[in-house]
């Protein structure tokens, strides 16, 4: 039993402390929801990444206090969201709006991935092209390859040049085995 | 991507900066109580003379606040710029003895004890200044403590203006 209550007791220390206290709350813990989700979502704007609901800081308190204001007013969701981008700009949202000044960090990473994909993949089939025909031979080679060609298949058909020759010389020609 | 890191550490580039979004714009409202009790308050009627109008938000407590108060003497003594102070989370009495023991360069001073009225400023703390033009439009905002630099660079030329 000490043991269980020792785990439970690490396992609340591990959740995540929250800044919010207890009087900045709602009472309407429909809105407080509300409140926490945008509060997540909010950059403070002194701590480059934390969201105000994590902070500390003293605007990140008047922040969350203007959040609860919002949603106390009515304000939406998205409306609140734009409060505080008319005030701090696209910097206050932690996830960035998909709009043409941060094209580049959303499409940035895909189309580099595209771009390296496309080109590893045309390297690999240029190299395999090459491995399949390799370059035409020069006369001088051909001759030479003519000549072994004809070395190797001539025991077969009979005498052949080197034997030819080993005769020639007055030599007895060997076996061809 | 050697090249990305090269522009990151050379361009100059303040990753910590966060910019404004206020810059361009009409200056945000404002309707303060005044710092000194019986005095009226603060409103944006200030932003409607046609003069450039410097709006500094400070408090006693804050140390870099201390450090650019020098500049802004200067400021009011020697360019007769109309300065408005703004007090950001600062008991009454403390801001107005800073003022006292320092001295005070502003025309009009405004207490902004919970801080409500700064969000609507895009404020992230102290001090922070503001350059708004003669038509009420804000030109400048600087985030931390005025320097030297800034003053030479854009704040005299915005003053003499130069900088529209």
């Amino acid at each position: 039993v000490r043991r269980a209550l020792g785990l439970l007791l690490v396992l609340l220390a591990a959740i995540p402390a929250l800044a919010v206290e207890p009087s900045e709350m709602l009472k309407d813990p429909a809105l407080e929801a509300r409140a926490r989700d945008i509060g997540q979502a909010l950059r403070c704007v002194v701590c480059q990444n934390q969201s105000i609901d994590d902070s500390q800081a003293e605007v990140a308190h008047d922040m969350r206090r203007a959040v609860r204001e919002r949603l106390l007013a009515g304000d939406s969701d998205e409306q609140v969201f734009a409060y505080m981008v008319a005030r701090y700009g696209d910097y206050v949202l932690l996830k960035p709006p998909f709009k043409a000044p941060t094209l580049i960090l959303w499409l940035g990473a895909p189309t580099l991935l595209l771009v390296a994909g496309v080109a590893l993949f045309v390297v690999a089939r240029r190299r395999r092209a090459v491995a399949l025909a390799p370059p035409p031979l020069s006369d001088e080679e051909r001759a030479r390859l003519d000549a072994l060609l004809a070395e190797r298949q001539a025991p077969e058909r009979g005498e052949g040049p080197l034997k030819q020759q080993q005769r020639s010389l007055g030599l007895r020609p060997r076996d061809g085995r | 991507m050697a090249g990305f890191f090269a522009w990151s550490l050379l361009a100059g580039r303040d990753p910590a900066s966060i910019g404004s979004v206020m810059v361009g714009r009409p200056a945000p409202p404002l309707n303060l109580p005044a710092l000194e009790e019986g005095q009226p308050p603060l409103t944006d009627a200030l932003f409607k003379t046609g003069k450039p109008v410097l709006v500094n938000f400070f408090a006693s407590w804050c140390a870099p606040c201390l450090a650019e108060h020098p500049l802004f003497m200067r400021l009011k003594e020697r360019e007769s710029a109309v300065i408005i102070g703004i007090a950001w989370k600062n008991k009454r009495d403390e801001a107005l003895a800073w003022l006292k023991r320092l001295g005070n360069p502003f025309q009009t001073t405004g207490l902004d004890l919970e801080g409500k009225a700064s969000l609507d400023w895009g404020l992230s703390g102290v001090p922070e200044t503001y350059a708004i033009d003669g038509n009420g439009i804000v030109r400048l905002h600087f985030r931390g403590p005025l320097t030297e630099r800034d003053l030479t660079d854009s704040v005299l030329p915005f003053l003499k203006g130069t900088n529209k």
